[in-house]
């Protein structure tokens, strides 16, 4: 099984990367863009079993290194 | 007084400071290897600029989690000084020991150039050296210099004088252009509430001597010694 991790920069924060990338899409002449954030995806293997014990520590993980609390925000998606 | 310099794998400033601890101050300087877990009769601990594993995953973030932290996060908390230099920083707010974190420069490049910083606290161990309205010039060089922090915690570092340098113009001035990287507030190096941690993105070990145009930064890593007299 899978723990997808998705990590993406709070709301406010300024996201240079993303800023870049917008711009290089206006001037692909893409009009209908509003904005780009750029995040991180991080796909972990774990034990067969999405048992409370492997969420419990997959979050920890996300909250210990993964992410960044004083500027990320993270999403755990589990897959088969 | 001892001096420990942190070396992780990326760091590439660990030389500076070193020889501006041993050969400059004549201090009893030695490199440590990020994986030691001993730091004992260490007076002062150095996490030095570089690019600790990469910067992978987040600058500092890695490397925070290396052995040697844990004895750099017990002792600061018991009062020994530890001083963070530009990846040193990025690795003490990501240890948790400053509050904040160090984002992508707003400017989006490298930033490779002298700034001027003011010194807003005398007070530390890591300034008292300074004089009275004290602007010194000291080159940054990075990519994540632009300092966060929430509000709360902002009104909290002004609170207790935990700012330490601010990006000023040349005589001393704040203002918006004077600011390299975006940082909130233009904080270039704050310390904690007890004072004995510095972290600032600037890089005073390049500025020691003559030789390399000026001694600004040796008004800081000089303050670090208690005893040390030399009039600078």
């Amino acid at each position: 099984m899978k723990a997808k991790v998705k990590v993406v920069l709070k709301p406010g924060i300024l996201d240079p990367q993303g800023k870049a990338v917008l711009h290089a899409i206006r001037e692909l002449g893409y009009k209908n863009i509003a904005d780009i954030r750029i995040g991180k995806f991080i796909e972990i293997e774990v034990a067969p079993n999405k048992s409370k014990k492997i969420q419990e520590e997959v979050d920890e993980i996300c909250k210990k290194l993964l992410a960044n609390p004083v500027m990320e925000n993270y999403q755990i998606e589990y897959e088969e | 007084m001892r001096i420990a310099v942190i070396v992780f794998p990326g760091s590439n400033c660990d030389h500076d400071i070193y020889v501006a601890y041993k050969k400059v101050l004549n201090q009893p300087t030695d490199f440590v290897w990020h994986k030691e877990t001993n730091l004992n009769g260490y007076d002062l601990i150095v996490l030095p600029g570089g690019f600790s594993y990469g910067d992978y995953l987040r600058c500092g973030a890695i490397a925070r989690f290396s052995p040697v932290m844990k004895e750099v996060i017990d002792l600061a908390k018991k009062g020994v000084k530890v001083l963070g230099i530009c990846n040193g920083f990025q690795i003490l707010t990501e240890s948790g020991l400053l509050p904040g974190a160090l984002i992508r420069n707003d400017q989006r490049k490298f930033s490779c150039k002298n700034v001027y910083l003011r010194v807003e606290n005398r007070q530390t161990s890591f300034t008292h050296l300074c004089s009275e309205n004290s602007v010194l010039q000291i080159p940054i060089a990075h990519s994540e210099g632009n300092y966060f922090c929430d509000a709360e915690t902002l009104s909290s570092l002004q609170a207790y004088n935990q700012i330490v340098f601010r990006y000023c113009e040349r005589d001393g001035k704040i203002t918006p252009a004077a600011n390299p990287n975006g940082s909130l507030d233009n904080i270039a190096g704050i310390v904690n509430k007890t004072g004995n941690i510095l972290g600032m993105m600037p890089h005073p070990e390049r500025r020691v001597e003559k030789l390399l145009t000026r001694e600004d930064g040796l008004k800081i890593l000089a303050s670090t010694m208690e005893t040390f007299m030399r009039k600078i």
